[in-house]
């Protein structure tokens, strides 16, 4: 399969895009978005390509919206996942991956309770490799999407005040997340009791508390993390009404938040527990907004690794009258697929 | 099993615990030495087959007192065989087998079934037996039996006791039976599954981190039953700079402890994890920079007895799962020479007491190996030029497995031959059998 050679393969972790990067992303996002107003919000961007899942643990959000996106491009898609499959037979990571990439998938979508999978997969394999989460390391698309909705609410991620709370040493969403407000200059904070910090925290280059209520009233972001419930069987609370009394965001404690300040969680929410139970229908909350521009977000991330030259050859040699080329990889189009084919 | 014959090792430099002679080494076909000295080998006669050590360190040959040959159980990784043949290129003329085996060694017919492997092996195959049965740190193994079979190291290796009042019991158990208790340092409600050491960089790849205060607090308990018991304590594979303090306080308040360290531990570092590939994976973890130094300087300063490799095969299969499904574990017999000749900074007299003759003793190996190089003592001899310099590829040498960490290292020494009993195993770097 002819691949180019130039620009990024993989998307890992969100260190690998840096901050040119990202907002590249977040700039293809507002295109994306626009697409999906459309009354047929589909594009054949990436018309040819095939987009293989390989969800090794379970995710139906993560997963549908890749799969959503995918098919918005116009890209085949084909899904693993793990239960039913070879991997209840002992099969091997590495070979159930390279059996799946031996179909011919030109880039896989990858889940897995492990830190680095995503990583180890990108050495084995030919194709793109996009990291949908690896154990408690990285799960960079969620920190675009959060970032992209940081920046459609409040116009602008630099110099924002985002308090980050809850489970982040178990959290995945929480490492991508920092990454990317660090790079894009925003100001984090880290709210949680020490049980439930990252060890070595000072390393992370972030304010840290365990008062909630002392940093609501400066926050223009703040972005709650799940947590899971097994966390007050290993000592590291004491309760999760006791969380929820010193760490979960009330109705009462929002209402001591700025008025222009939102509320995040990347979902799935335990409500009553970091977030109050009627606090995710409130207008500071984004939540569902979040899951929207996921699709475009990741549109734009599949469009930045797939459409690239090695899509235009494939459009440029499909049959007539539906044939739309792709914008080579070095021009980034404003509208990155005019003239969405009616089907 | 080869021809034994009389040969003579010409021209090299001999270095044992008595020091450093230019000196031929005649060795008999009953596999002792006959004699050592200056120009022996003109005309010591014929028959006699010559192994040129001209330029060449000849030593005491090297001692493991950490080896995993996984048999029985883990043949598609190792046998003793092949584990053994490692040994020999790595210049080792006896390894102590970890009985972490499947299943483990704990009992006198286990021991016995390993020993019978360990005859056709290329080096002397000593066999470490549990200290607690199935290495379940509840009731104690059989060890007078274990070791009225010539069993001399007891361990659980791979897991730590973790009961407090059971390691008392095994000490005092084991006080009279002229063997040593070897402890594997961690505490597991400390490690808490985690599988790289906890720090910056278990944090930044979000790893499950092991504390180095997991380790430290078992070294601690143990130097105090140690003190209790008043039986001597030896401590596996140290690694922190805490854990090197603990035994430097305790060697001066008089406790009997000694301690060996792999060669891991003093060249890679956490930072290693960062690819996500498991080779780097350890238990205990590859540790940052400082921990690194002070392993170094408790090296040179004395307060370690010994290196040795924990030489842990694992197959290319059980390597490739994710990290923190991965068996922890590296290759080391084939390099640990090597390693400590690059990168420690010391005498090689200095680097061969660590590698021979102090393991020997500590592994009760003492009346055949670790030298000195002399007439009448059995020929466990290795010749090497301290000055070659190599790079190590990543076929995984003679072992079954291919899991070494320092593929495409460029190393400074490299064995030439090994006598195991006056039987040359390995000549100019090949393997005889």
């Amino acid at each position: 399969m002819s691949r180019p050679t130039a620009g990024p393969r993989h998307l890992l972790s969100v260190a690998d895009l840096g901050r040119d990067g990202i907002r590249e992303i977040l700039r293809l996002g507002d295109s994306f978005a626009e697409v999906n107003t459309r009354a047929i919000p589909k594009v054949p961007a990436l018309r040819g390509r095939t987009v293989a899942s390989l969800f090794f643990e379970d995710s139906t959000r993560t997963r549908l919206s890749f799969e959503t996106a995918a098919k918005r491009l116009s890209a085949d898609t084909v899904t693993f996942s793990a239960g039913g499959s070879s991997l209840s037979k002992g099969e091997s990571l590495r070979d159930t991956s390279q059996t799946v990439a031996a179909l011919g998938v030109d880039c896989v979508v990858v889940r897995h309770r492990s830190a680095g999978v995503a990583s180890q997969l990108s050495r084995w394999l030919d194709c793109s490799v996009i990291n949908a989460g690896d154990g408690r390391h990285e799960h960079p698309t969620q920190a675009l999407l959060d970032c992209y909705t940081i920046r459609s609410r409040l116009g602008d991620v630099e110099g924002r005040r985002v308090a980050v709370v809850g489970d982040i040493a178990h959290s995945r969403v929480a490492r991508s997340l920092v990454a990317a407000l660090q790079a894009l200059d925003a100001e984090v904070t880290l709210v949680a009791p020490a049980t439930l910090l990252p060890p070595a925290v000072d390393s992370w280059k972030v304010a840290v508390s365990s008062r909630l209520d002392d940093v609501l009233p400066r926050a223009d972001v703040v972005y709650l993390l799940r947590l899971q419930r097994e966390r007050q069987d290993a000592a590291l609370l004491p309760s999760l009404r006791e969380f929820h009394e010193r760490f979960g965001l009330s109705a009462e404690r929002v209402a001591r938040l700025a008025d222009h300040a939102i509320v995040m969680h990347p979902g799935p929410m335990n409500r009553g527990v970091e977030i109050g139970a009627e606090v995710p229908e409130m207008h500071c909350a984004t939540i569902t907004e979040q899951v929207a521009n996921g699709v475009a977000i990741r549109m734009a991330v599949l469009f930045r690794l797939l459409g690239s030259g090695a899509a235009a050859e494939a459009a440029a040699s499909a049959p007539s009258g539906t044939r739309r080329t792709a914008q080579p990889a070095d021009s980034v189009p404003a509208d990155p697929a005019p003239g969405a084919r009616r089907d | 099993m080869t021809e034994r014959a009389a040969l003579v090792v010409a021209g090299g430099t001999v270095i044992d615990a008595t020091g450093e002679r230019v000196a031929d080494v005649i060795v008999e076909a009953d596999g002792h030495v006959a004699a050592v000295g200056e120009g022996l080998a003109e005309g010591s006669g014929l028959g006699r087959r010559t192994l040129d050590a001209r330029g060449c360190i000849v030593a005491p040959g090297l001692v493991d007192l950490h080896t995993h040959l996984r048999q029985p159980g883990g043949e598609q990784a190792e046998t003793v065989e092949s584990g053994s043949r490692a040994a020999a290129l790595g210049g080792f003329c006896a390894v102590v087998a970890m009985p972490n085996t499947v299943p483990a060694i704990d009992s006198a017919a286990m021991v016995r079934e390993v020993q019978e492997l360990g005859r056709a092996a290329l080096c002397r195959v000593e066999v470490a037996g549990a200290i607690t049965v199935a290495r379940a740190g509840e009731r104690l193994a059989p060890m007078a039996e274990m070791a009225a079979l010539g069993v001399r190291i007891f361990t659980d290796d791979g897991n730590g006791v973790q009961d407090d009042g059971v390691m008392r019991r095994a000490l005092e158990y084991a006080s009279d039976l002229d063997v040593r208790l070897a402890q594997h340092c961690e505490v597991d409600s400390l490690a808490d599954g985690g599988q790289m050491h906890e720090g910056e960089w278990s944090s930044r790849l979000g790893i499950p981190g092991i504390p180095a205060e997991a380790e430290e607090i078992m070294v601690m308990r143990d130097v105090a039953l140690s003190r209790l018991t008043g039986v001597p304590v030896h401590f596996q594979h140290l690694s922190t700079a805490g854990s090197v303090a603990i035994l430097d306080a305790a060697r001066r308040s008089g406790v009997a402890v000694s301690a060996e360290v792999a060669p891991h531990h003093f060249t890679l570092t956490d930072e290693c994890c960062a690819s996500y590939d498991a080779t780097f994976k350890v238990n205990p973890p590859l540790r940052p920079e400082p921990d690194v130094a002070a392993v170094r300087a408790a090296l040179a300063g004395g307060v370690l007895d010994a290196i040795a490799t924990d030489h842990a095969p694992h197959t290319a299969d059980a390597k490739d799962r994710p990290f923190e499904q991965a068996p922890p574990g590296m290759l080391g017999l084939e390099t640990a020479l090597a390693l400590a000749l690059t990168e420690l900074d010391m005498p090689v007299a200095d680097v061969l007491a660590l590698l021979s003759w102090q393991p020997a003793r500590i592994a009760g190996l003492g009346d055949t190996h670790g030298g000195p190089v002399a007439a009448g003592r059995p020929a466990n001899l290795l010749v090497f030029d301290p000055e070659a310099v190599w790079t190590v590829d990543d076929s995984g040498g003679a072992s079954r497995s291919r899991n070494t960490p320092y593929a495409g290292r460029r190393l400074r020494g490299r064995v030439r031959h090994t006598l195991v009993a006056g039987e040359p195993v390995v000549i100019d770097g090949e393997a005889q059998r």
